[in-house]
């Protein structure tokens, strides 16, 4: 059952990202660049995608468990650390300099590879380099 | 009429599933978190099929939906690797991207969330802004 729920997850999620033309790193920078010709999309995809997602956690807070699983794994850190800050700061340089987040960036190995290659394998990199630091610290 | 229905829609299918994946799993969906799983852990085959969806759902122009905008002309890869770079430590070290703190964490207003989203956001802005 979890197989068909993630795989149809990430197909929908998808098509959501493709309509919205989130795929598109020219819309993201058009959202970005608010002092230059601003595009407000990704404000609209956002704000649509936070609606919905707040009902679905006034359904959750209603319930004891998910339909498919014993109990509920939703994050539940609280604190502001200085890695939570200098991460975000991190990945919003990275985001403005292509108009890729992960997401996008997936989709552009099939839609723009010629990007998308050296964006996934530096990615890659990035990730794995944390991954790193916490196996050896 | 496009530019504020295409979004919405967009918004509304990415809002939609992660609720359905809420209820049914009892998981947020945070993209770069489930990419590094496919990456770093064991339990591959949930990961690897999500992300197998996105690329086919995302790469669905023309079946579904016109492009509106053209995609950028290809850019240095150089500057995609530095992105790159940046994007994969930046989300790990801060926990989220824009899937996982700036929808999943908005709408159950977690704080960490909140104040990622803003930070990200304003960073972009002002790399948007220095570099174009």
């Amino acid at each position: 059952m979890h197989a068909i729920i993630s795989l149809v997850a990430g197909l929908i999620f998808g098509l959501g990202l493709a309509f919205s033309e989130m795929t598109n790193p020219a819309v993201v920078i058009g959202f970005l660049d608010i002092f230059g010709n601003w595009n407000p999309s990704l404000i609209i995809v956002m704000a649509s995608a936070i609606s919905v997602g707040m009902l679905g956690y006034w359904i959750k807070n209603k319930r004891i468990k998910p339909l498919f699983a014993d109990k509920w794994y939703v994050p539940t850190l609280k604190h502001i650390d200085s890695k939570l800050i200098v991460g975000a700061t991190l990945f919003g340089i990275g985001w403005g300099l292509s108009g890729y987040c992960p997401g996008p960036g997936l989709t552009a190995l099939v839609n723009n590879p010629s990007e998308g290659v050296y964006f996934i394998l530096a990615l890659i990199l990035g990730s794995g380099v944390h991954t790193l630091q916490n196996r050896t610290a | 009429m496009d530019t504020i229905f295409n979004p919405l829609v967009g918004g509304l299918l990415i809002g939609l599933t992660a609720t359905a994946y809420l209820l049914t799993t009892g998981r947020v969906i945070g993209i770069s978190g489930i990419f590094s799983q496919l990456l770093f852990t064991k339990g591959r085959l949930l990961p690897f099929l999500f992300i197998a969806g996105l690329i086919i759902g995302g790469s669905a122009y023309g079946v579904l939906t016109e492009q509106t905008v053209a995609f950028p002309e290809t850019r240095s890869p150089l500057l995609l690797t530095l992105s790159g770079l940046l994007v994969g430590y930046g989300t790990r070290l801060g926990g989220g991207c824009t899937s996982g703190h700036g929808v999943c964490g908005i709408s159950r207003l977690s704080p960490r969330s909140i104040v990622a989203t803003v930070i990200f956001m304003a960073a972009a802005i002002i790399t948007v802004a220095i570099v174009s």
